[in-house]
């Protein structure tokens, strides 16, 4: 057996015996991320679902001063709720959410009405609390269209064409496919992947490195007629095996758990079928030696178990960094892009989840540049290691 | 047989070791006695390839010992300071683990390893992790992982720092056997106690350098007193004294 090879199968030994590794590799990642990301898109999408189905909820005051208005709000779907006994007493009930909404309508609304003046109306609403502010922005359309239409009404009863008021019209067309809208909500996943393949790694890189150096056992390990490029080899393998099993078992329990999201209720094809998770699992494989030379140089730096823990909360960071730039500055890939480590999985997988064909160079690109960096992280680890204050 | 001739090291404005020039022979055992910080572990430590030393040489059976010198490191057995076993391996796993890195395996590895718990006595602990261990139990690990090649050289530091009466007695049982075996054994101490007990030479060193060297007796006659704890104590406060002035 080759030296580097014994020092796998015992790293790997070590680590299937130490619950905190297991634990953080083989259960929290898998189990966690994607149970949170399943939860938090079912509530987005619900969310989505109860604004068009549900009633609009609002309490009406001063109903008598407009009753077409009124009527014609609860045709568009306003549900009149009772409203607080007087306008004084308006500000703190809407502030306790009952209701979330007052529409005040003045004794005076009918007289600018029938005089075609600007007829006011007031409403309450506390923007400080999301779905109030959601309702709000529904009311505020739909009173925004009554007076549109009722302005159409009274330039074509003058006789003016009411285009005339309407200087520039404004026509949204979609282009986007149901794929494609689920690929938006998708983005985070290939993060959360990313993170998933950093995690399995990490207590096995600390435990090969900072952890035998704590333990006194790093000593004797140098004292034996092995070279350091075979002891950081087989550290490098061990963790990079944790780090490949957490990313397949996070893959697979994303695929299951992605199932019980009602993605099609919107018109969204989700597919995470056999093809396109052997995709993602092919796309995010060169990044597993990428996170594990990572992971083996910064518990590499530390002198203690503790140190490398925080310095690892660090390193975890560093892979959303391109996705983040990526999404706030709106980058398209380009070649140069597809090299970058993290931000190209990214991509590919957004392309993947938008069941696009992905061009061989792109692929390789992507692999290429995490490969190429993997190798100039290890030849760090190894210059580490060759340092004679190795043992602190 | 270990050879140490003119050895310096130093880190950073701190000379570890300023000149240190020693021979341990086979069959017997060499003590490195000195206070702490005197340079034993340094010294250790670039016998078995940890440090390069800035100058003079270390060689072990003839060859040459430092960092890229793997051949002078299958002739050596080491125990560093505090055994440095891995917890959650057994014993068996623990010497079996340095074994398979000095190229064993199989058969040949697994009898070797039953010789050294059954030389070591180490019973049925030999098949638990080595987690709740005691110090005396762990030095015993620690020294049969150091056998497990059979080398002929042995280095131990300090390897008594922390073990029982009981378990000093029979470290130094284990010790006299392999020096009946021809075994070259050189192990560091601060304790005198520990050496006299154990030596058949001893080196003292202190501040860097070597103070003085020979056999218990001669020691005691170079500073002309009736114990070697008295001849320690007057070498050192010798040497002490000339490095001040």
């Amino acid at each position: 057996m080759k030296p580097w090879w014994v020092v796998v199968r015992k790293e790997v030994l070590e680590s299937l015996r130490d619950r905190r590794t297991l634990l953080s590799a083989l259960v929290m990642a898998p189990l966690f991320g994607p149970l949170m990301f399943s939860f938090s898109m079912q509530t987005m999408l619900k969310r989505g679902l109860d604004d068009q189905d549900k009633p609009l909820q609002a309490a009406v005051m001063g109903k008598e001063h407009a009753p077409n208005l009124v009527q014609w709000l609860e045709s568009q779907g306003l549900e009149d709720v009772p409203a607080p006994q007087d306008e004084r007493s308006i500000p703190a009930a809407v502030r306790d959410g009952k209701p979330r909404l007052v529409l005040v309508i003045g004794p005076d609304y009918g007289e600018y009405f029938r005089a075609a003046k600007s007829a006011g109306v007031k409403v309450y609403v506390d923007s400080s609390d999301q779905d109030s502010q959601r309702d709000f922005r529904r009311l505020k359309r739909l009173l925004e269209s009554y007076s549109s239409q009722t302005s159409a009404l009274r330039l074509a009863a003058r006789g003016v064409a009411p285009s005339i008021a309407q200087p520039v019209v404004l026509d949204e067309i979609d282009v986007s496919t149901p794929a494609s809208r689920a690929q938006s909500l998708l983005a985070i996943l290939s993060y959360f992947l990313l993170f998933a393949t950093l995690i399995g790694g990490m207590y096995v890189a600390i435990d090969a490195t900072a952890g035998e150096r704590e333990r006194g056992s790093l000593e004797p390990l140098i004292s034996l007629p092995v070279s350091r490029e075979a002891l950081v080899a087989g550290k490098f393998v061990a963790t990079m095996v944790f780090s490949g099993v957490s990313l397949a078992l996070t893959l697979a329990s994303f695929a299951i758990s992605l199932r019980f999201v009602p993605l099609e209720s919107i018109g969204m094809s989700a597919s995470l079928g056999p093809k396109v998770l052997a995709g993602v699992f092919l796309s995010l494989l060169p990044f597993v030696p990428l996170a594990a030379a990572l992971l083996t140089l910064v518990a590499s730096f530390a002198r203690s178990f503790r140190e490398a823990q925080s310095w690892m909360t660090g390193a975890l960071l560093v892979p959303t960094l391109p996705i983040m730039v990526a999404a706030m500055t709106g980058m398209k890939p380009t070649a140069l892009l597809m090299a970058v480590p993290s931000l190209s999985q990214h991509f590919l997988i957004a392309r993947l989840l938008r069941d696009e064909a992905i061009p061989l160079t792109d692929g390789l690109l992507s692999a290429g540049g995490s490969l190429l960096l993997a190798g100039v992280l290890l030849v760090f680890v190894v210059r580490l290691w060759r340092r004679e204050k190795l043992l602190g | 047989m270990i050879n140490v001739t003119g050895l310096a090291k130093r880190f950073g404005t701190v000379e570890a070791v300023r000149d240190v020039s020693f021979t341990a022979p086979d069959g017997r055992i060499t003590g490195l006695l000195g206070p702490n910080g005197a340079g034993k572990s340094t010294t250790l430590r670039i016998l078995y390839g940890a440090l390069t030393p800035d100058r003079g040489e270390a060689r072990v059976d003839g060859l040459l010992a430092g960092p890229q010198h793997t051949e002078a490191r299958r002739q050596l057995g080491v125990l560093p300071h505090g055994a440095g076993l891995y917890p959650h391996l057994t014993a068996r796993e623990n010497i079996r683990y340095f074994g398979e890195l000095h190229g064993m395996s199989g058969a040949t590895l697994e009898k070797r390893i039953d010789e050294l718990v059954a030389m070591l006595e180490l019973g049925e602990a030999a098949n638990r992790k080595t987690q709740g261990f005691s110090q005396g139990q762990k030095v015993k690990v620690g020294i049969a992982r150091a056998l497990v090649h059979s080398p002929r050289n042995l280095i131990l530091d300090e390897p008594t720092n922390g073990l029982d009466v009981m378990a000093i007695r029979s470290l130094r049982e284990v010790l006299r056997g392999l020096r009946a075996a021809g075994h070259c054994i050189l192990f560091s101490s601060h304790v005198m106690q520990e050496v006299a007990a154990l030596c058949d030479d001893v080196v003292i060193i202190a501040g860097g350098c070597v103070v003085a060297s020979g056999t218990p007796e001669q020691l005691r006659e170079q500073a002309g007193t009736a114990t070697l704890e008295d001849a320690f104590v007057l070498l050192l406060g010798r040497a002490t004294a000339e490095v001040q002035s």
